[in-house]
């Protein structure tokens, strides 16, 4: 581990902000995670000096406001390693970027009788829009099965396959922090005749990525879970597919022509990025991105492992045979989101409970039901950590559900 | 910012250790189904009716210690009640929690009679997060009492 977490979470103002006296420990980061100073910086400069539309006026701010949100693409390419910058495509969130290939690629190529591959530790957003456009075309979903570990059970997944055109699948899971062998599925799908599309949105914020490694056709992900802003998303895609895709959404900025009987599509990435984009976001996610370099993603799976190994030997240790830790244990195979079953305290009053020791922790079914009723549970407890969080903040956990236990000693 | 004890009063986690009423009702009973689309928690509200009457009524599903102790102080209060009496608990319990009434042309609420066990879920208000929590069974109740009819 080469940076420190202590030092690291001086950077993020919020987290430096007190609560009856105490400080916050906040576990929360696979829901949202806090911005470093640099990123708050660097939108607040961005807006008070070079603020202005993009792609569509000549004068010099125009022209400045264009390069800063160009220059976000271009950092997105390199952190992910994308050959191209035209394939990186600005979205609202990662759930838009999925309802984009969905209703885009998926509209266009999915007849009544194909099958979408999803799996059963699937957020709702990489389930939904897959219901609705299996609802619209006659199109069957099928479900990868898990193991009682948690892993994805790929025993029969050539069957599986067998008949599908998209296997849509996460890199690593929200709730059980399960990392998914992107690779050997991705090389499955397309053995299948199938294209693969990875969830990114848990996986890129803390681990190093590259899409060609992956060999995807479509990753999709947020800012705001690494760092950045809210507002704004990536969808990247292979260009060939990108190329043949209809467009999404129609409106400004993605049309070359438009006339009173049809319009023309502009070149990719405008083609897909319909009306004003999020500017001063991408500007903040450019900067987040920079921040999460600098740190190094290969030194932030390190540090993750570190604290995610700590605090399962902590809880464990402490708790025994009281304290339910879902998904792998293996921190190789896991990130560092921990969904948990206290006793039998529910979730909502173990997170009730923990905030009076200002330990912020989910509570609820993390958009993903399917899978909470694999676990027999309406609700699971989550403590998420990210590169501001150090053992200590483990400890003030395990310290703090003792009050749960004790409130709700039954 | 308030304390534990505001939420977790001592009857509330009585009723959520020992709830009262669980169970089902067979048809032609009223089922009403609740669910917290925030947290997932679902709650069943069954409930049989004669003459204007809740003459019994039974809980199932799963929740918090609010949702469920709720649930729970709301069977008791309710059974045996007359539905116009019922409703009016049900306003002066969303009132309780702070919920505005959409509706002007309804009749002034009926506050004589005290709220009892009910009581115990005031200090819910300063956990705005955990209203919906209280309110669900009421919800689902209305919910029943409107399909009864």
């Amino acid at each position: 581990m080469s940076f420190d977490p202590i030092v690291v979470k001086k950077d993020f103002p919020l987290l430096e902000r007190e609560i009856n006296g105490r400080s916050i420990v906040y576990l929360d980061s696979a829901n949202t995670s806090q911005k470093p100073r640099q990123v708050i910086d660097a939108m607040s400069r961005f807006t008070e000096t070079s603020y202005a539309p993009i792609n569509r006026s000549a004068y010099q701010l125009a022209a400045e406001s264009t390069d800063a949100f160009e220059a976000a693409r271009a950092a997105v390419r390199r952190f992910i390693n994308a050959p191209k910058v035209q394939e990186v495509i600005f979205t609202k969130n990662a759930t838009e970027a999925l309802n984009l290939v969905a209703q885009s690629w998926g509209v266009a190529n999915l007849r009544a009788g194909d099958a979408i591959l999803l799996t059963h530790m699937e957020h709702h957003a990489n389930i939904v829009p897959w219901h609705m456009l299996a609802a619209e075309r006659g199109v069957e979903l099928r479900w990868v099965p898990l193991t009682a570990d948690g892993l994805l059970d790929l025993t029969n997944l050539p069957t599986l396959l067998d008949g599908a055109k998209i296997f849509s699948f996460t890199a690593m899971s929200n709730v059980l922090g399960t990392l998914t062998p992107v690779r050997q599925l991705v090389d499955a799908a397309h053995a299948a005749g199938a294209i693969a599309i990875v969830d990114g949105c848990q996986y890129v914020p803390h681990n190093p990525t590259d899409v060609q490694a992956w060999g995807a056709d479509f990753v999709a992900f947020s800012s705001h879970k690494l760092c950045g802003p809210s507002g704004i998303g990536v969808l990247w895609g292979r260009e060939t597919l990108l190329e043949e895709m209809p467009p999404f959404l129609g409106g400004g900025n993605m049309i070359a022509d438009v006339r009173l009987d049809g319009f023309s599509c502009a070149e990719l990435p405008a083609k897909f990025e319909a009306g004003t984009p999020a500017i001063t976001e991408a500007v903040g996610m450019h900067a987040a991105i920079s921040y999460l370099s600098s740190l190094g993603m290969d030194n932030v799976r390190a540090h993750e492992v570190e604290v995610t190994t700590y605090a399962i030997d902590k809880l464990k240790t402490r708790y025994g045979d009281d304290i339910t830790i879902h998904g792998p244990v293996d921190p190789a195979v896991r990130g560092a989101t921990l969904s948990f079953k206290f006793k039998d305290v529910h979730p909502h009053d173990v997170s009730q409970v923990l905030d009076q020791s200002n330990v912020c922790v989910r509570a609820g079914h993390h958009c993903a039901k399917p899978l909470m009723k694999l676990l027999g549970a309406n609700a699971t407890a989550r403590a998420s950590f990210y590169i501001y969080n150090s053992t200590a903040d483990a400890d003030a956990l395990a310290d703090a559900l003792a009050n749960a236990g004790d409130l709700f000693g039954f | 910012m308030p304390g534990l004890e505001d939420l977790y009063r001592e009857i509330i986690l009585d009723h959520y250790r020992s709830p009262r009423n669980r169970g089902e009702l067979a048809p032609p009973a009223v089922r009403a189904e609740g669910h917290n689309p925030l947290c997932g928690d679902e709650i069943q509200v069954y409930l049989d009716v004669k003459d204007g009457i809740v003459t019994d009524i039974k809980i199932g599903g799963q929740g918090c210690s609010i949702s469920q102790s709720s649930a729970s102080m709301m069977s008791a209060a309710v059974k045996g009640k007359p539905i116009a009496e019922i409703r009016n608990l049900v306003r002066r319990f969303k009132n309780m929690m702070s919920i505005e009434e959409d509706d002007e042309s309804t009749p002034p609420l009926d506050e004589s009679k005290p709220l009892g066990d009910l009581e115990a879920l005031r200090g819910v208000v300063k956990f705005p997060v955990r209203i919906k929590c209280a309110t669900l069974a009421w919800n689902t109740l209305l919910d029943g009492l409107d399909q009864s009819i």
